[in-house]
Formats: structure tokens, sequence, C-alpha cells
């Protein structure tokens, strides 16, 4: 086993190297899910009562508010549930991974392993609260009268696939930028928000092809998750305008890969 | 012969030094930057073209100041940061240790913080598995392994985080002065794993200020000054380049030196009563130290400590421990004489601490004062043989020595 120490080519992606190291991905993200509900009462329970709380306050303000009985086959509270459970996935996973080369300093400094580790397992963190919540999320849907649909279940992966792909290339630029300006710390809940409000999470996306407006909402990275997650449970999606929110999506993350490769060997220097 | 397991070629590690030093940069500066004209940044280079080759089972002391490139090195060794130029060319799996107990959470029980140091370190799950109740033995803290770390006593956790490393496989370690903490008894556990390792056949690098640490683990040694390599040799070698280096402004002028203290200004050797720049075994030694304060001293105290090369103290001596209060008056300037006859110290270089106090305080203390030379003289007429010096630190003049036959014929 020979090899160089010398700065790598930042085209390179380094999956190789992420590989060999995936216990440790492993290992990161156990940390943190044990560290997460260390000392909570309800414990992983709060996987759930953040989106079901979040949902019931929607549906009696908004919901009653703008009278919206039913989207496109799902009744209101089962499309804020299914839109908050999964929001929820993408937020933590942002958010964690926005933070997380900075929380995560004092090992940059002092040991090196591929740095990619950190913000993906931090997403693997967001991901074991979304799968308690998508569990008991499935019977209180089948009470609201929306139970998934058997020819579309691919629909599920390929939501939650988007999803981390969103979350992956906006997180890996954001924590690599943050070492370098810790700015981001500040602005990163107000991205959450704003994509909050771009994302059909608590209203459905009913186009206007003439809104200046419109060719953002299509591009947002999670219109496409949340519309493929939706459909698994009977939503009328048009999978046509999935397509400019899968591109973006991927644009950022061979963006947000690259920015990361390419200053990665500095956050020791940095940190 | 095979090919060696590290080669260091041409390395070196630039850090630009802002006028104004930041921990971070904001985006605010960063925009506010656009409109000025380029920040006048001077270039420093760590590291500045260091090569050296390291074989299999070697065992390298890096020794320099504070400052020397030391910890630079180590982190490109280990990759935490990369060189600026030049290349390393490693054969062999390569295990850092900056500092003990990385990734270490207090939340997470001591068994799971095993587990998690030991990934970060670079250790397979099955590896970790293999050697865990070693590493609970070792640490001593079977009883508490499943208690979260933040009830742990420090002693605890250290030795828990030392025993996880102590535990790894790989052939090349890079060990920064992790040695540093802990107390005495553990710190002589911790040399001893250190030096089963060397002697074990695997390469270890080792950053330390404690040469007698060094000593028990290390067979050559590198000498960094300034970012460069200035000696890279046998480990005796480098350590007594690095003694001259430091100590190469203490050295006598015309048996005078200037100390440029609070207190002390300055300090005479006399070697039998003359004025020199060194002394001989066995004479009579005298120092004299002047002294100035602005408040009078009622009992001014003048204690001396003197060093071998490497910094172990040997002879600690205070006026109090001879003498009465010697200031009939408060005083505020003057001179202490000290005399030593027949001072019995081997040949060799000693560094000199002095400290002066008032009333039982310790009012100025110069450590590393000056060096004293002391050069060989031979004190019988009958020896055919020098004292030899790795084994005397001291010597006695009037020694004995007789034979007496008992045999039959």
């Amino acid at each position: 086993m020979e090899y160089e120490i010398k700065p790598r080519h930042p085209l390179n992606p380094g999956f190789r190297e992420l590989w060999q190291n995936r216990e440790l991905l492993y290992m990161f993200a156990l940390r943190d899910i044990k560290v997460k509900y260390k000392q909570t009462y309800l414990g992983i329970a709060w996987a759930l009562l953040q989106p079901g709380l979040m949902t019931l306050l929607f549906t009696l303000g908004l919901g009653r508010l703008i009278n919206l009985q039913y989207c496109q086959g799902l009744s209101y509270p089962a499309f804020a549930l299914s839109g908050f459970v999964l929001w929820n996935l993408f937020a933590s996973g942002l958010s964690n991974a926005g933070n997380s080369m900075v929380s995560n300093a004092a090992i940059i400094k002092k040991i090196y392993f591929p740095r990619l580790v950190i913000p993906i397992s931090s997403f693997l963190v967001a991901l074991v609260d979304f799968s308690i919540a998508f569990c008991i999320m499935l019977p209180v849907m089948a009470f609201l009268g929306a139970s998934p649909v058997n020819a579309a279940w691919y629909c599920l992966p390929l939501s939650i696939l988007l999803c981390f792909l969103a979350a992956f290339g906006l997180g890996t630029f954001l924590s690599a930028a943050n070492i370098k300006y810790r700015d981001v710390r500040y602005v990163l809940p107000f991205i959450i928000q704003a994509l909050f409000f771009a994302s059909p999470v608590i209203y459905p996306l009913n186009l206007n092809p003439h809104a200046w407006y419109s060719p953002i909402l299509l591009c947002n990275p999670m219109h496409a998750p949340l519309e493929l997650f939706r459909a698994a449970f009977g939503y009328n999606i048009n999978a046509m305008y999935l397509w400019p929110s899968i591109a973006c999506s991927l644009f950022f993350v061979a963006y947000g890969l690259y920015y990361f490769r390419k200053t990665e060997h500095f956050f020791a220097d940095l940190a | 012969m095979s090919k060696p397991i590290l080669e260091i070629q041409h390395v070196g590690k630039k850090y630009r030094i802002q006028q104004t030093q930041q921990p971070y940069i904001s985006l605010r500066d960063s925009i506010g930057q656009w409109y000025k004209p380029k920040s006048q940044s001077q270039d420093f280079w760590a590291l500045n073209d260091v090569s050296f080759t390291v074989n299999a089972g070697d065992t390298i002391g890096i020794i320099g100041k504070n400052g020397a490139g030391k910890s630079t090195l180590l982190k490109i060794l280990s990759r935490i940061t990369p060189p600026t130029c030049g290349k390393i060319i490693s054969r062999g799996r390569m295990a850092s240790l900056l500092e003990v107990g990385t990734g270490f959470h207090p939340e997470l029980s001591g068994r799971e913080n095993v587990y998690m140091n030991g990934s970060i370190l670079g250790m397979r799950r099955a590896e970790i598995k293999k050697h865990f109740d070693a590493i609970v033995d070792f640490a001593g803290v079977a009883q508490f392994i499943d208690t979260p770390l933040k009830h742990y006593s420090s002693g605890m956790q250290l030795r828990l985080a030392f025993a996880v490393a102590a535990f790894l496989e790989n052939e090349i370690l890079i060990i920064d002065e992790v040695l540093a903490v802990g107390d005495s008894e553990f710190q002589k556990k911790c040399i001893g794993k250190m030096d089963d390792i060397s002697k074990s056949g695997r390469t270890v690098l080792f950053v330390s200020h404690d040469f007698s640490a060094i000593r028990t683990i290390c067979n050559r040694g590198i000498l960094l000054d300034k970012g460069q390599v200035l000696v890279n040799d046998q480990l005796s070698v480098a350590l007594s380049n690095y003694l001259s280096k430091i100590n190469n402004n203490f050295d006598f002028v015309n048996g005078k030196i200037q100390i440029n203290g609070k207190l002390i200004k300055q300090v005479e050797l006399m070697c039998d009563d003359v004025p020199s720049n060194e002394v001989y075994m066995g004479c009579n030694l005298g120092l004299k130290v002047y002294f100035e304060s602005d408040k009078p001293m009622e009992f001014p105290s003048l204690s001396i400590l003197i060093k071998d090369s490497f910094n172990a103290p040997l002879i600690g001596v205070n006026n109090t421990q001879y003498e009465k209060n010697l200031a009939i008056n408060p005083i505020t300037s003057g001179i202490f004489e000290v005399s030593i006859p027949n001072f019995n110290l081997m040949s060799g270089n000693y560094i000199v601490d002095i400290y002066l106090g008032n009333n039982f305080k310790n009012l100025e203390e110069i450590k590393d004062c000056f060096k004293l030379i002391i050069l060989r003289r031979n004190f019988t007429d009958n020896s055919i043989e020098a004292i030899n010096e790795n084994y005397n630190k001291v010597f006695f003049k009037n020694m004995k020595w007789k034979l007496k036959n008992i045999s039959t014929e």
C-alpha cells in the first residue's frame, strides 16, 4: 500500500475513500442520535410530535382560513402532515449538515478522515428521525383517508433519495462555506424558512404560468421530493413539472461537492 | 534493501499572516476588502524544504524550539493540512495521535466512546471488538464502562483515551506531546507502552519537549529550526545540538554575563578565585550575583539550581539552608557571593537557574540563566583511564581502591 500525500484533484468526488470509511459514518451518526435524545423525557417520540403539532396548527389555522378541504386527492390534514414529515427530514438534514463542520472543528483539526463523512452522517441522523416519524405517520394518514397506493410505492424511496440530494447539495456547500464564513450559521435558518415558503408544504402548488415566481418554485429542489412523497399516498401530480426541480437539485449536488472538495484541505487551517 | 516506509521530499508549508489577525473571516470583511487594494499580507513559511526518509522500525524524536515547525510537520504527515509544495510518500498505514481522546463525547458511555474514538483513529469495528477487554483493562475503568463519560474523573477519561490509542495496529504512529498530561504514574505507564510499541518494530514519530521520554522511546532525532531540518542523525547528536543551540546566548565573556532581569543584573564566574568562562573539575567554584531592587529587602535569599544538559535537576541549593539572614539591614542592591570548594560535578555542559527572593518569597526566577561548562582535569596522578561521563554525574576526589589477594597459592 503506497500513497502520496499531496493536494488531490477537486473533481475527484472521493466516494471510494468514503466507502472505506463507512463505519465511521455510522459511528458519527450513532453518536449524534444518542446525544440528541439523551436526557429528554419523550425521547425519540419528538420525531413525530414536531410535525404532528405543526399539522394541527396549520389545519386549524391556514386550512380553515383559506377553506382548503381537499388538495388534488388528499384531505388538507393528510396533505400538511405528509408535507411536514418530509420537510422535517430536509430541514433538519440541511441544518445539521450546514453546522456540522463547525461543530466538529475540534476533531477536524486533530485527525484526518474523509471530511464528507461529517455532513453525510448528519443527514443520517435526520433520516433516523424521519423513519420513526414515517412509521407513526402511516396509521395517522390512513385515519385521514390517505393510504399508500400500491402502484406508486416506488415514489417513496425516490422522494427520499431526492430529498437527500437536495439537502446534501446545499448542505455540503454551506458546511464548507461555514468554515470560512461563520455568517452562514446566521443565514441558515433564514434560508430554510425561505425554502419552506417556496415549497409546497402547507399549500398546494397551483401554478400560474404567467407569474414571475413560477420558474423559481419549479426549480426549488424540494418541489419534486414533496410531490413524489405525496404521490405515494394518492396525490395527483404532473411528472412534467418535476424535472426542473430534479435538475436543479443535481446541479446543487455537483457544485456543493466540488466546492467542498476544493476547500476541504484547508478546513484545519481555517476552523 | 527495502524502500523506506516514509519519504518526505522538499515539503514546505506557507501561511499567510494578515496585518490584523482574525480567528475567522467574516463575509462582511471579505466584501469590504473588494474595495481596498490587496491587503499587505506577509508570507510565512512554517516549513521550508524539509526532506528526510524514515525506514521501517525507526523511532524518531522530533525536537526544536516552539514555532520551529514540529506540529506543522505532524499535521502534514497526518494529512490534516496539505503541504504547499513537495510531497510525501508513505508505504504503511498511518495513525496520528495529535491529542488523546479525539471525538470523545461526555454524554456517551465509556463503551460507546471507545468505539467512537477507535473509529476516528481508523480502527475497524472488528479490531476494536477484539481489543475491547484489553483496552478497558489497561485503562482500569471496567467498573464504569457503561457510565456516561461526563461522570468520569479527568484522569479516568485520559486513561481510557490513551488505552484506545495504545491498541492501534498501524505500521506508522505519529505522536504529538500527548503525554504532557496525567499523573506521573500514568505517564510512566504510557511511556512503557510506547516503548513496547517501538520495540515491536513499528515506526514512531514523536514530538516532545520531554527529553527523558524521547530518550526512552526514540533512536533517531530530527532537529527542526525555523522550519528547516538542522540535524537528522542519532538521537544523542540531535539532542546535544539542540541544547547547544538554545544555550548559545548564555556564555560567559571574561567571566561575566549580563542578565536582563528585573532584579538580577550580572553573574560572575570564578575558577580557583580567577574570573573565567569555564571551570575545571574539582576546582573552587565561585559565583557572584549582582542584584538591584526598588524596595529594600529584609531577608534576601539566593537559590541556585544546576541542571544537566537534559534539564534534569542535579543540585539545588539556597543560602538559607546554610546560613542565617545575611543582611544586617534591609538592602536595595548587593552582591551575593557563593563559593563551592572541590566542585565535584563531572565535566560537561550544565544549565543553571537562579532564583532571588525576599522573606522566603520568590521575587525573580531566571530559568536557563547561564551555561556552566566544566572542563576535564585529572585529579589523581595515578589514573590510567578517564572517568566515563555517560555513567557519572559527580566524582569523588578521594576515593580509595585496594585489592587484597586471598588466593591460597
